[in-house]
């Protein structure tokens, strides 16, 4: 299968000059809805996709809670976060939430990577990572206003959730859709996931969740995994979820400096670039303000 | 816009680097595509996953297409879209089976390990067949009891036990049953005894079967749904799948009463906190609030249940105990729970309900001492919130609205387990939600073919089809036709168990062949005879003691399975020889092997000799097994079963064979039933599931007629109904509830039409036990007249000659609209049970106890009789029973979603997901002991400790509790010191070994233990 069969209408890294190909932009555009009313956490998803995509994390600990792994891996692309909430003298709730990547329309991390084509976003929505292509940087960390992707320490490169692009490639849905018991995952196109969204919503709000509702922030263009949270007005109480979800000051600027670059002349840019490379060796960051960046980070969480 | 000095460099290196290699014709080639699809052309085949009832159907995809010359290999493994209750889903457990199979702890050879010896060593499977029968056939030659005290004859054999698997197909059952009975053990036991006992017991004998009533996909016609002493959406998520259904297609209210908010309640709409072990007076008090609010079905519960009819005048009820109580012995005579008969033979009855002895005012005055302020005491319930329970229940006592009960083991896993199950039968009957579609109880059964073995009778006083073995008192084939035959109280009763001898015979036609004559009272002689139960607990109580040299144990980590794990570990010990047979390394192998502190033993002392046979898997293997809904469901094998190891009726095959061999050779004690034994296989060495799944189905042995001279069926054909079967030896079947399984016309079980003929019903898709019922009782959905209670819940309807529908009725099919025929044909009278004559041990109503070791000084219902005054409990298990000042704390073990029992410890990604034993403590206790979340912490019990790591949470709440504070300790129970996820103790070291008194399910919630920080 060969990129141009991919309807790729986003690449990383690549300037207005050299675009993906673009013609075969008439594609259906997929979602997946995540209904976290009826989610049981039960970690289906999790299973299936790791066993889907042959990764097998480590055997880790438990810490004092039910979310394992703790965190998203390189080998865990998904997982179920749990949070106990009690609003003052409302019953106890278990907002439980599947994590992993959001499929953006308007996706960071692609924004981010300095690597040609090591993340492409397809006609039908997906963000797909390209593991021949990644250079291992870590901006589409950094650029992803969800903190999804993860580098393996193993080969150092990214990854991520890729909504099965496999699967979807064959016309079937992802296997965590597939798997879920209860159907709080579906999958459809992104019109008919919001039609569900809007049935359930309205049950919700039927069964006292006034403040049900849809999470398709705009401030990342939308994105291709949606939630419906029966809190939809404090997103933030199923584990940080971002209220406002925006793409980070450094990713904008990035992209700010590549396109007069790209104007100037790329010629002289690049042979600037490939001595400083080649003599000085990629730049890096100490520790210390690793270190800083890190508080930071926990501060603002 | 914020950029610090870092980011400012990365993003110009970055920039710089990547522009100068394009510019330099470095542009990365044209690679971009997504990973290959992995299954296009492996070979996909048809199975049901082996963990728990829902029995969703999965597909195994293996290497190759098929070709003779490859081998066949699963490399992965999802859900299949095409199964009407899975759709395509499959839970974490499901999802991770590829790890099963390939589990790094999987069984490749034979071995043995000596006495004394710290080693396994590998053996050849010609060896293990040898000892093992050469072991088996000296200890039956010198210790099997051929006659009783009393010079009775009863051909059993008590030094030996064995144990069937509920994960093992119904073929295996069907040969373990064959195996064991010719042999004479009586103690062959399954976990059935070990989860759903008081099930079988509780609903048998309030609606005539033991089965979940409905079917997973049926609850989705529910409007409420109660779920209470289980946790669906952890132990069963793909069948809690319709109970979501319900909520979002049909508005369904769904209430969650546990003593934990566990992830069932996460989405419920309602959550009610109840103490482990209180469920009866929860249940008998919502029974009261029905009663006093007048929130009852009244047409049903007149025509339908035993409501009307008298009972005797010396029945009574008083300070906790019934009448018939006999102090010494700790039993009841329980000849006064029974109706007054007529003359003639008739129960008496009042309609008008004005008899103060007719059995809905007994019932009345039973409950009335459970007012909402007793519940709430009792259960730590907040009275607001038992009410709101009792109000959303009661709502459905009208014609049109209806509600399912979900329950699993947190109910029977009490001393009083089978008398909460009767509660909730009770419950439904006054609701007229039984029979009906989106109503019933519905017993959630565990292991994927825990209802298969119970159908099979894997259970030591038990046949195939709910028959009994027969007793010491049963002499003759005639005593037990008479003692075992029930006579209808109830004038135009169908009571279907009046064909007894019909089922018996064509058994004993199954299990001697041509051996079994009419001369010889069809092998009656050979069966093994039962003078007292030798269940679980009470058969290890004989290994405790050293009576017991040999066990079987197929597929079953008892040690880690049973309560009180030291001292189940310890009894083995004192065992002569021990063969497992599994497909995984357990504990109960490895018993005599020192693991640290998790297993302190000295193996040099323990002296047992132990042969460890790996069997296939599911996935190896070809057969049925039966779902909770009681679906039989065919499966077929996606791969050799790896290395050496062998199906499981090949592995009995070889012993059995060897044996025979032995008796024939040598003689022997009582070698008839053994050399008798039909074992007429292809290939006796390793008969084929195909052909004992038609032995189970049953043949006519001789052309049969019906009374009109018609050919019903030709000699050697299959039979098509158990309504065929003769007395006479003219047919033969296993398992008569079976007959329909496989047909002249095919094996029914692999049928795959999903069509939904109405209300989720698929006839087509495999076959449901009996005459492929899906919805038990379904004639009482309808009136005496026919006419459905609910117009939208119409499964059967009259046409003119018998009844048709989307459901085979349950019920005689020719019995017309207005025949006074009553729906519960299974029952003597006929009519659903409010009162269970005769058949309880611990009385016909059920009454609150307090668990075996309970946080309360006295029962505040009547403070004389505490506890169960009939629960039995051996004395060495008695003097390991804890006390309230010793071990403050109520614990309950339990599931969770991610793990199952302890099989999925060996599965990779299920160790991923729930790696490491932790316990479940409320904030208010964590802070008391000063415990944080991740904390270690030591439980205590007086039968031993465990460690885990603490989950401080708000789900796990304080109670008030008859004035004083409760609190309660979640443990899950899955972990242990051989598998893939972190080594651990066993969590039922803590468990207490005394059971429910009507089945001895063990008490596994609601026990004392202490907690401290490690």
């Amino acid at each position: 299968m060969s990129m141009q069969s991919q309807d790729i209408i986003r690449r990383s890294a690549t300037s207005s000059l050299t675009p993906p190909p673009q013609a075969r932009d008439h594609k259906l555009e997929v979602a997946k809805l995540i209904d976290v009313s009826i989610c049981i956490g039960c970690k289906g998803c999790q299973v299936a996709c790791s066993e889907w995509n042959d990764i097998r994390d480590e055997v880790g600990h438990n810490h004092g809670v039910y979310d394992n792994p703790v965190d998203l891996t390189a080998k865990s692309w998904t997982v179920m976060r749990f949070a106990e909430h009690q609003d003052e003298g409302g019953p106890l709730q278990w907002l439980i939430r599947k994590d992993g990547c959001m499929h953006c329309s308007d996706p960071g991390c692609l924004k981010a990577c300095p690597s040609p084509g090591a993340i492409l976003q397809y006609a039908n929505g997906v963000v797909d990572f390209q593991s021949e292509q990644c250079i291992g940087c870590g901006y589409c960390v950094a650029g992803c206003p969800f903190n999804v992707p993860r580098i393996n320490k193993e080969d150092n490169k990214a990854y991520k959730c890729s909504l099965c692009s496999d699967r979807l490639a064959v016309g079937q849905e992802p296997s965590c859709v597939k798997t879920c018991p209860t159907g709080a995952i579906q999958f459809g196109t992104k019109e008919d996931m919001k039609l569900v969204a809007a049935g359930r919503i309205k049950d919700l709000q039927a069964r006292g969740f006034k403040n049900a509702g849809l999470y398709d922030p705009e401030g990342v263009g939308g994105t291709h995994v949606m939630y419906v949270l029966h809190h939809a007005d404090r997103p933030e109480l199923y584990s940080n979820l971002p209220k406002d979800p925006q793409i980070s000051a450094t990713v904008s600027l990035w992209k700010g400096m590549l396109k007069p670059l790209a104007t100037l002349g790329l010629a002289a840019a690049g042979l600037f670039g490939f001595l400083h490379y080649t003599t000085v060796g990629p730049n890096r960051a100490d520790e210390e303000e690793e270190h800083e960046e890190k508080e930071t980070e926990e501060v603002s969480k | 816009m914020q950029v610090t000095r870092r980011q400012f460099f990365k993003v110009t290196a970055a920039g710089l680097s990547a522009s100068s290699l394009a510019v330099l014709g470095y542009a990365p080639a044209a690679l971009a595509e997504v990973r290959q699809f992995k299954l296009t052309r492996a070979t996909e085949t048809r199975n049901n996953c082996t963990y728990c009832s829902v029995g969703c159907g999965v597909l195994l995809y293996s290497m190759g297409d098929g070709a003779k010359n490859a081998k066949k290999k699963i490399f992965h493994v999802e859900g299949d879209p095409d199964h009407p209750v899975s759709r395509g889903s499959l839970c974490p457990k499901g999802a991770g089976l590829l790890d099963y199979v390939h589990s790094p702890q999987r069984l490749k050879y034979p071995e043995v390990r000596e006495p004394g010896s710290k080693e396994w060593k590998r053996i050849s499977w010609e060896e293990a067949n040898e000892r093992i029968a050469r072991l088996m056939k000296d200890d039956r030659d010198a210790n099997f009891i051929q006659k009783n005290d009393k010079g009775e004859l009863v051909n059993r054999w008590l030094s030996c036990g064995m144990l069937g698997s509920s994960a093992a197909s119904n073929e295996t059952g069907i040969l373990d049953f064959k195996f064991a009975r010719a042999l004479g053990i009586v103690s062959l036991e399954n976990q059935a005894r070990l989860c759903h006992g008081p099930t079988v017991a509780a609903l048998a004998r309030s609606f005539g079967r033991g089965a979940m009533t409905n079917n997973w996909v049926d609850i989705k016609n529910a409007n409420v749904i109660l779920v209470m002493g289980g946790n669906p959406a952890e132990a069963h998520p793909v069948g809690f799948k319709w109970a979501v259904e319900a909520k979002v297609k049909n508005n369904a209210t769904m209430m969650v009463v546990d003593p934990r908010f566990s992830r069932t309640a996460a989405v419920a709409d309602f959550y009610a906190p109840i103490r482990a072990g209180a469920d009866a007076a929860f249940l008998l008090g919502l029974i009261n609030y029905l009663l006093s609010n007048d929130k009852i079905q009244h047409e049903y519960v007149k025509s339908y249940t035993n409501a009307s009819l008298i009972v005797r005048e010396d029945f009574n009820f008083n300070e906790g105990l019934f009448s018939g109580y006999n102090a010494e012995k700790r039993t009841y005579d329980k000849s006064s729970w029974a109706y007054e008969l007529a003359g003639d033979g008739l129960a008496l009855k009042d309609e008008s309900f004005q008899h103060p002895r007719c059995v809905l005012n007994l019932l009345k005055k039973h409950v009335e001492r459970y007012t909402p302020e007793m519940v709430s005491s009792i259960c730590g319930t907040p009275q607001a919130d038992f009410l709101r329970v009792c109000e959303q229940m009661a709502s459905t006592s009208v014609a049109n609205r209806t509600a399912t009960i979900l329950y699993a083991l947190g109910w029977t896993h009490h001393t009083g387990g089978a008398q909460i199950i009767r509660c909730a039968a009770m419950v439904q009957l006054l609701l007229g939600n039984i029979g009906m579609p989106g109503g019933g109880i519905n017993a959630l059964r565990g292991h994927s073919n825990v209802q298969g073995f119970t159908d099979i009778g894997i259970l030591n006083t038990a046949l195939p089809g709910y028959l009994a073995l027969p007793q010491d008192k049963q002499q003759t084939l005639k005593d037990y036709v008479e003692q075992r035959t029930p006579k209808a109280p109830v004038a135009g009763s169908v009571n279907y168990w009046k064909n007894t001898s019909k089922f018996f015979v064509s058994l004993m036609k199954g299990l001697w062949g041509e051996h079994a004559t009419p001369e010889n009272s069809f092998g009656y002689d050979w069966l093994p005879k039962w003078d007292r139960s030798y269940d679980l607990l009470s058969f290890f109580d004989l290994v405790h003691q050293g009576k017991v040299n040999g066990y079987i144990v197929q597929g079953f980590n008892v040690v880690a399975a049973m309560p009180d794990s030291r001292k189940v570990r310890d009894s083995l010990a004192k065992l002569k020889y021990m063969v497992v047979i599994d497909p995984l390394q357990t504990e109960t192998a490895s018993f005599w092997q020192n693991h640290g502190e998790f297993n302190d033993v000295d193996s040099s002392q323990i002296q047992t000799t132990v042969f460890r046979l790996p069997s296939s898997c599911f996935a190896e293997e070809s057969g049925s097994i039966a779902n909770s809904g009681r679906w039989l469901q065919w499966h077929w094998a996606g791969q050799e079963p790896p290395y050496e190891a062998r199906h499981d009726g090949r592995i009995l095959g070889g012993i059995y064979m060897k044996l025979k061999e032995l008796y024939e050779k040598e003689g022997g004690t009582c070698p008839e039933p053994v050399l008798n034994l039909n074992w007429h296989y292809h290939d006796p060495y390793d008969p084929h599931p195909e052909e004992v799944a038609k032995e189970a189905n049953g043949y006519a042995l001789a052309d049969l007629l019906d009374d009109k001279g018609n050919l019903i069926a030709k000699k050697g054909d299959l039979l098509s109904s158990f309504a065929h079967l003769r007395d006479d030896g003219t047919t033969s079947s296993c398992c008569w509830i079976y007959t329909g399984q496989w047909t002249q016309a095919g094996n029914m079980m692999a049928r795959r039409d999903n069509t939904d003929t109405g209300l989720g019903c698929t006839p087509g898709w495999a076959f449901s036990w009996p005459a492929n019922r899906r919805v038990l009782y379904n004639r009482a959905s309808m009136d005496e007249s026919g006419k459905p209670w609910d117009p939208k819940r119409a499964l059967l309807h009259w046409d003119g000659t018998k009844w048709t529908g989307s459901d085979v009725a349950d019920y005689a099919a020719t019995a017309a609209p207005g025949s006074g025929v009553p729906p519960f044909i299974m029952l003597p009278e006929g009519l659903g049970r409010l009162f269970s004559v005769g058949a309880m041990y611990d009385g016909p109503f059920p009454e609150h106890y307090e668990p075996t070791e309970s946080p309360l000084a006295a029962n505040p219902l009547h403070p004389e009789v505490s506890k169960s005054p009939v629960a039995r409990s051996f004395k060495a298990d008695a003097e390991r029973f804890g006390t309230r000042e010793e071990f403050p704390f109520v614990a309950t073990t339990y599931s969770i979603t991610e793990m199952f029992r302890h099989w999925t410890k060996h599965a990779r990604l299920n160790a991923i997901a729930q790696p490491e034993q932790f316990v479940e403590i409320s904030e208010k206790l964590a802070a008391k002991k000063g415990i944080k979340a991740g904390d270690e912490v030591k439980v205590s019990s007086k039968r031993g400790f465990i460690r885990g790591k603490a989950v401080v949470t708000k789900r796990v709440m304080t109670l008030q509790v008859a004035g004083q504070e409760v609190e309660q300790i979640g443990i899950p129970c899955h972990w242990g010191y051989e598998g893939t996820t972190r080594k651990g103790f066993l969590a039922n070291t803590l468990s207490p070994g005394i059971g429910d008194a009507n089945s001895q399910t063990p008490e596994y919630k609601g026990f004392l233990v202490n907690v401290e920080k490690a």
